[in-house]
């Protein structure tokens, strides 16, 4: 539950649930999350849950962070219906211009570019999260040999259905932005839809996902 | 029936159309958005006789050229921008924050914004426009809302299907202050620093790098050393977040930010100074200077009374 509540800067509230970060404890955020999206308190303007924090951002013309922790503080969690898990196989392409940082995890895991690929792809990923940019996933947990820092200085522009790792996860962005992920693939499948406004997320917290290798003729010809 | 339209001559540099911005979707990964200076947003509608959330055209350093078809309208600009009126043979010099009618076949040329990052241009009337998720701002990088999520282009036009035919001119005594110095409040990872660090962060002087659009501000200075960790579990951002990487520059969130990070956050930016903030240029300098919660939300009070009072006397 949560451990402690304090603020982000004067427009937000930030609800820690510790620094372990584990499938019982996303659940709890995820709950909480979906007990407060419920209640539509006056002023919030956004919830964003993650791995193990919550973050409440407010109108600060409409309540500020005393008054909403009060209610913070005495809300009851709905305990929701479990949350339901949808599969997904997802193509990617780890020909050399796709896999850009790939070197650079060889000497960072100290491991072999093919080894990397092998314990990545036999892996069931669990999502818990989405978000930075519209609809990425964030997926774990990668073996624990798998897990390296971010880059130094982010890239300015990752390329759209770049596949990132950093730490025990692995994510997808989802079009063209800034991002400091070490990427090993690309994919050509479209992962946010933008028409369609009630479900543009193809892969929701929840959801489990797990990786095929694809060629680069499969992958130019994907949409055909 | 009328048709009432802009014709694109010059796109200008990032020319959007925005309003208030979208709510309740970061847990999707969809930020604000939204017009970043709001000040000069409201005060843009409010001298073209439009409601709040009204959307206007948000341009960054050099504005459109839009010539004009169609029955006469009003149109405001604001912000610190130079900018002309064309009237057949008479080009006139504009003034921001003063509403002048556009006629048929007239030119608005948006030269530029003085030694400031964005400007606004609302008209008496409604652009037509698509609403997604409750918004018409544009947000380039999802490719969401307005215009098919995409900035101006030449040649294009801008249809407008409503337009209001009170043509009174309005007026309002306002000039843009500039400010170098920030308002900060401790971030959640303020103590990831180092002693030196986080003197370096309250005191120096950091210059507002190139690498800085509508989603963040990059800064350069003295790198701020790290003792803790240079990674954070991801977690969710806010406008106004001051992150800081492994290279030790720190990255301010702007409105159409990512919604999760994973950099240390050493601060966050008062709600009050936001607007001041966006309108820094690169290579101009910034200062921080730490403020508790209590003077934070007094200093937003009295910005929104400012604003609202600036309001009021249009």
């Amino acid at each position: 539950m949560i451990k402690n509540i304090s603020n982000l800067g004067d427009a937000a509230l930030y609800c820690d649930f510790g620094t372990e970060i584990n499938k019982e404890i996303n659940t709890q955020v995820i709950r909480f999350f979906k007990t407060i999206q419920k209640k539509n308190i006056a002023g919030v303007n956004n919830l964003i849950p993650s791995y193990n924090k919550l973050i409440i951002s407010f109108d600060l013309k409409k309540i500020n962070f005393n008054k909403l922790k009060k209610i913070i503080d005495n809300i009851e969690i709905i305990k929701s219906d479990t949350i339901q898990n949808k599969k997904f196989e997802i193509p990617i392409c780890c020909e050399k211009e796709f896999s850009l940082d790939i070197k650079r995890l060889e000497e960072k895991l100290k491991m072999k570019e093919e080894n990397i690929y092998e314990s990545f792809f036999k892996k069931e990923f669990f999502c818990y999260m989405t978000g930075f940019i519209a609809g990425m996933p964030f997926l774990g947990d990668l073996d624990e040999n798998l897990r390296a820092k971010r880059l130094d200085t982010p890239r300015v522009k990752v390329p759209k259905g770049s596949i990132g790792l950093t730490e025990q996860f692995a994510n997808i962005y989802t079009f063209e932005s800034p991002g400091g992920w070490n990427i090993i693939g690309n994919t050509p499948l479209n992962i946010f839809d933008s028409s369609k406004e009630n479900e543009p997320n193809l892969i929701n917290p929840g959801d489990l996902v797990t990786f095929k290798r694809i060629t680069k003729e499969n992958y130019q010809n994907y949409h055909e | 029936m009328n048709k009432n339209y802009f014709e694109i001559l010059r796109a200008g540099i990032n020319s959007t159309f925005q309003d208030l911005g979208r709510n309740n979707l970061y847990h999707i990964g969809i930020p604000f958005s939204g017009a970043m200076d709001n000040r000069n947003y409201l005060l843009a509608n409010k001298l073209t006789g439009n409601d709040n959330n009204n959307p206007v055209i948000e341009f960054a350093y050099q504005g459109p050229h839009l010539k004009y078809h169609g029955k006469a309208i009003n149109a405001a600009i604001t912000g610190d921008v130079s900018f002309k009126i064309k009237k057949g043979n008479n080009l006139i010099d504009g003034e921001c924050y003063q509403s002048f009618i556009l006629e048929n076949n007239d030119e608005l040329d948006i030269i530029s914004t003085n030694k400031s990052v964005y400007g606004y241009l609302a008209i008496s009337g409604q652009f037509d426009l698509k609403l997604q998720w409750s918004s018409y701002s544009t947000n380039i990088k999802a490719k969401i809302g307005s215009n098919n999520g995409e900035k101006l282009s030449v040649n294009q036009k801008i249809n407008i299907k409503e337009i209001n035919q009170n043509l009174v001119s309005k007026k309002l005594n306002y000039i843009n202050t500039k400010i170098e110095n920030i308002r900060v409040m401790k971030g959640t990872n303020f103590d990831y620093f180092s002693e030196e660090g986080k003197k370096l962060f309250f005191g120096n002087e950091f210059k507002v790098s190139k690498l800085s659009d509508r989603m963040g501000m990059r800064l350069e200075g003295k790198k701020i050393e790290n003792i803790v960790d240079t990674n954070i579990r991801s977690e969710g951002l806010i406008k106004g977040v001051i992150q800081v990487p492994a290279d030790g520059n720190p990255i301010i969130m702007l409105s159409d930010h990512g919604t999760i990070g994973g950099y240390p956050k050493i601060g966050v930016v008062i709600s009050a100074d936001y607007d001041k903030l966006v309108q820094l240029t690169p290579g101009s300098t910034i200062k921080f200077q730490e403020v508790d919660l209590n003077s934070a939300e007094t200093l937003f009070k009295l910005y929104d009374l400012e604003t609202q009072n600036l309001i009021s006397q249009i």
